[in-house]
Parts: C-alpha cells; structure tokens; sequence
C-alpha cells in the first residue's frame, strides 16, 4: 500500500536518531501516516481498544502484587488486605477482576468482527492464526489469575481444568501430578500458577507485536472486503484511525466503569468469597462466563476423553479457518447465505455460553449436543459448503464507490444535495 | 568460499557441524531437564504424603468419615449389610467398569470400604449417601456411583479408585 507521506526528522536531534535506531520514523509510519482504508466502521475500533485493555491489566495487576501474597494460607486473607486495608486496593482489584471480563468482551467481538468481514481470508491468515494464539494465551492467564484469590471457585476451578489433562491415557496421572507439585491441587501448585500469571501477559504483548507487524505488512480488511487501490481509498491513520478509536475507547471505558463502580461482583461468583476447602466441592461449579461455550462443550460429551478433545478442538478449529471458507468474497455484505448463517452461528455461540451455565442434566445436556454439532457443522460442512455454491451479490470496483456510490473521488465536487 | 562440485557430496566438514549440533542438543535437553522436573513434587511434599492410620471405632455403621492423605479426601464407608447386599448382587456386566464388590473390600471386612474420594472424571468430590444407587454422586458433572463406589452412570470413565491401605487390627487401617 502506498502511504500518505514519508517522516522527514525536523531537528538536528531527530535527524542525528533517526540516522542511528529509525524508531521515530517506524512510528510515523505505522501510527500516523500509515493508510487505513476509508470505509472502517466502529467494529474495527476494538484492535484499540484490547490493546489498552492489555495495558490496563498489565498495570493494575503489577500494582496487585505489591499487595498479594502467593501462599495457600495467606493468598485469600491477602486478596481481603488488598479490599480493605490497601490504599485504593479495592479499585485496583475491581479493574482488574472486571477488566479480565472487559477483554473477552473486546476480544470476542474483535473476533466475530473478523468473521463477519472474512478478515481471516488471504493474504491475512497468518495475522489470523497470531489472534488465535492471543486468544489461547489469554485463556490460560485468566484461568490462572482466577486461581489467585484462594476461595472455592478457584481452588476447583484449577482442580477441573488440571484434570483435563487426566484424560490422557498412560501418562495423565503423572502429567497432572507434574502441574501440581504434589498429589493434589495446593500450595506449590498455587505459587506457580502466580508465576505463569505474571509471565503470560508479556508473552502475550510479544505475540500482540507479532500480530500487529503482519497486520501492517497486509493492510487492514475493511467492511467492503476489497482491497484499496490507491490513495483515493484510503485516509492517514492520524487523525481519522486514532479519533475514531479514541472516541470508541472512551466508550468502552465507561461501559468499564459502569461494571467496576455499580455492579464489581456481577460476573463473579458468591463461592470465591468463601476460602478453598479441599474437602468440600461447591454444588454447582461454573466457570468465569467467557469460557461458558466451551464448558458446555465438554459437558455435551458423556466420554470423558472426547469431550477433553472436543473442547480442545473447537477452539483450535479457529485455526483452519482460512482454508474451511475457501469463498475468493471477504465479506458478509456481498455473501447473503453466508450472512445467515453468521448470525446463526453467533447465536449457537450464545446458546453454548447460557447452557454452560446450567446444571449438567436432562434436557440442557441434550441442547448442548445439538449445539455442539451445529457448532462444529459450521465449520466443518457449512462454510465448506458455502464457498462452493454460494450466489455472491457483484462487488463493488472500489472501496471509495462503496462509500460514494458514484465512485466521486475526494476533492471532486460532490453532486448538490437535494431537498425532499 | 571455494565452492566446486566437491562440496555439494557429504564431506568430514559435513558430519563435524552434524556431530558439533547433536552435541549442542543434547547438551540443551540436559538443561533443560532440571528446569522441568523441579515441578514434581518436592522432597517436603512427598514426606508429607507418607501413610496415616485411621481408628474405625468411631465410625457408626451407616456412617461415612473422610481423612486426608497427600491431599486427597479417602472416604472411609462403614457399610450396612444392606448397602453391601446391594453392591455384590449386581449383575457385573451392566456394569460400565466390570469389578466385583469382593474386589474393592479387604476380605473379611466387607463392612468398611475405603475409597479415594476424588470423581474419575474431573476431580470433584463425590457426596455420599446420595444419587440414584444411594452410593455417591458428584455435582459437578453428574457421575454417578454405587455403594461399592462403582461407576454407573455419567461421564466419569472409571470406578473411583481405592488407597493403598492395610488392617493393622481389626479397627485399625493405615492408608498409604
């Protein structure tokens, strides 16, 4: 993609920089010359926004840990010190616990958005498959940082999930006994998971630049799902990108706020006020909300190994989705079957989320299977499908006749608006 | 570099970088090692799992106690002979994990079964006296057992397992 202008240093300083580490000009050119195509709606806006909710977790919980204590006996009475005694520590603890929720929310819409507008499709399968693993590094820190508080929720949160690895024949035991540090989940097994805690967000921050550099090496997909050809298709990065996704964050911020100030415990659980007793097993364990589908998912299964499987494979699913959708039209808007089915396909997902939160018995078991079916139908006979026989509607020839209509470029004179 | 027709057949320079990399990867896999297994239990862990005796007089028939051992809840089940009548008259091949009552009980003491209280799906515990077989039943995923502690119905794979434990009297177990 050809940009709008190229960094020329203005001061000696810079010039004498620029000459030695070229960073300034690696910024200019990404985040403020960097063409984006002109017709980005606000769903493109959440690459920001998780992006600063990255940088909000990574912040509130290094502050966390000057408070917490990573010790079976001390862990759930340090997370009550940081609510009650700490300066503060009840707002950092609240950001923190409903910023994990916040960012599957961005997440999860960032990527729905990626499937609605076939962002996965080449060239961009590789910046696909990098969200994909965002997204799998994601989960494990927010299942290792629910672990942290100590209280029922966390102690068998962590006891189900390392049993998944149980599920493997021959070696599973000494796998599960491996992650423990010891013959059941407890203290070693909580000092480490604050390790990896602490670790995985960086790794993540890693893979985000990874994710970031090939998104910059492709361009950005756009909602007509057509490639800009010129610069008539396209508008700097700043100020339009950085305005409108600025405008979006704000936004998000106080949807944030509203969780954090009115409603802090809404997307917990009562149980994880109560400290872990590993003699005891809450009647009625679920999981955080956004791993809900996939809960529902394993439970589906009445075989123990397969549905470890199936769990596994809905979500590494995501990975072949650019060769499963072989459809040469990105987006929904010109692929009308396609467009239902996505809808369908959200609500499945949605149905999967409310069935994981209901007890394993009677008829949610038998909705869960047919939804876990649907689930993988979709993937795996619908999109196929639809690539081969689908009626595409004709795409436009260029991204600026999308939004114009016409096709006027910018700075001819727009035809006189009429009154009605 | 004088390259020639020579250099494209396998030369002794060849097999030394071959040699000097397999060196090298060896080498990295025995370092890794102890940054891999220092995640087994430690020496502190595994001393603390040593075995423990539990007395039985208290347990009334009827009445289920639970004792730890390496962190692991062992239900101690102090049978009725109705309880046990249900669990050998069984018809084993109904059974989704086939094993007779007599093989989960100490001879001579059908009476008292111990049993590792941990669900074989996913880790929970159990709740005894309850589900449709008055054995046990784990909330969380729905697994149902019978007296004998076997697997009837549910997505647990396999019967719940039982401690090494011994009589040291008749009143006496030690688990471990």
């Amino acid at each position: 993609m050809s940009g709008h202008s190229t960094y020329q240093p203005q001061n000696a300083f810079m010039k004498w920089l620029e000459a030695r580490l070229p960073i300034a000009g690696l910024v200019h050119s990404s985040f403020i010359a960097y063409p984006t195509p002109r017709n980005l709606n606000y769903w493109w806006t959440f690459g920001g926004i998780l992006s600063f909710m990255l940088a909000a977790q990574i912040v509130t919980g290094i502050v966390l840990v000057m408070h917490y204590t990573p010790h079976e006996t001390m862990a759930f009475n340090s997370v009550e010190h940081i609510m009650r005694d700490v300066n503060y520590g009840w707002l950092l603890r609240y950001l923190h616990s409903n910023g994990a929720s916040m960012f599957f929310i961005a997440v999860y819409i960032h990527m729905f958005r990626g499937m609605y507008y076939g962002s996965y499709k080449a060239p961009r399968e590789v910046l696909w498959i990098l969200g994909v693993i965002i997204y799998l590094l994601m989960m494990a820190t927010g299942f290792l940082g629910y672990t942290l508080p100590w209280g029922q929720m966390s102690f068998w949160g962590a006891t189900v999930i390392t049993n998944f690895f149980s599920a493997i024949p021959l070696v599973g035991e000494t796998i599960t006994t491996w992650l423990w540090g010891g013959y059941a989940v407890g203290n070693p097994t909580l000092q480490r998971f604050f390790s990896l805690h602490y670790l995985l967000p960086f790794v993540i921050a890693g893979v985000v630049v990874l994710h970031v550099w090939a998104l910059h090496v492709v361009g950005q997909n756009n909602p007509a799902g057509i490639e800009p050809k010129g610069d008539k298709d396209t508008v700097p990065f700043t100020p339009y990108a950085t305005i409108k996704d600025g405008f979006a964050m704000v936004c998000f911020i106080l949807f944030f706020a509203y969780f954090v100030f009115y409603i802090p415990n809404y997307l917990g659980h009562a149980d994880n006020y109560i400290p872990a007793n590993p003699a005891v097993t809450p009647a009625h364990i679920v999981p955080e909300w956004y791993y809900l589908p996939f809960y529902a998912i394993l439970r589906a299964i009445p075989n123990k190994l397969l549905g470890v499987i199936a769990l596994f494979a809905s979500i590494g699913i995501l990975v072949f989705l650019p060769w499963l959708d072989s459809s040469k039209v990105r987006s929904a808007r010109y692929r009308p079957l396609f467009r239902q089915f996505f809808w369908i396909f959200v609500a499945v997902c949605l149905g999967l989320g409310y069935l994981g939160a209901k007890p394993a018995e009677g008829g949610y078991v038998i909705a869960s299977q047919i939804l876990t079916f649907y689930y993988f139908a979709h993937f795996l006979i619908i999109l196929p499908l639809l690539s081969r026989f689908e009626k595409t509607k004709p795409l436009p020839n260029s991204i600026s006749e999308s939004v114009l209509k016409q096709g006027v470029p910018i700075g001819a004179s727009a035809p006189a608006p009429t009154r009605h | 570099m004088a390259s020639t027709a020579a250099s494209a057949a396998h030369t002794r320079r060849d097999f030394l970088y071959v040699a000097t990399g397999s060196v090298a990867a060896v080498g990295a896999a025995f370092t890794a090692w102890p940054l891999i297994y220092q995640m087994n239990p430690d020496a502190s862990t595994i001393a603390a799992g040593a075995p423990v005796e539990v007395d039985l007089t208290p347990v009334a028939e009827g009445q289920v106690i639970k004792v730890f051992w390496r962190g692991k809840p062992i239900f101690v089940n102090h049978r009725t002979p109705k309880e046990i009548k249900e669990a050998e008259d069984v018809n084993l091949a109904s059974l989704p994990d086939p094993q007779p009552d007599s093989a989960r009980v100490k001879k001579g003491h059908a009476n008292f079964q111990v049993l590792i209280g941990i669900c074989t799906h996913l880790g929970c515990i159990p709740i005894a006296h309850s589900g449709p077989y008055n054995g046990y039943f784990c909330p969380c995923h729905g697994s149902v057992y019978d007296t004998s502690g076997r697997i009837r119905s549910g997505p647990a794979p396999s019967n719940l397992a039982l401690p090494p434990y011994e009589f040291i009297s008749d009143t006496r177990i030690r688990i471990g």
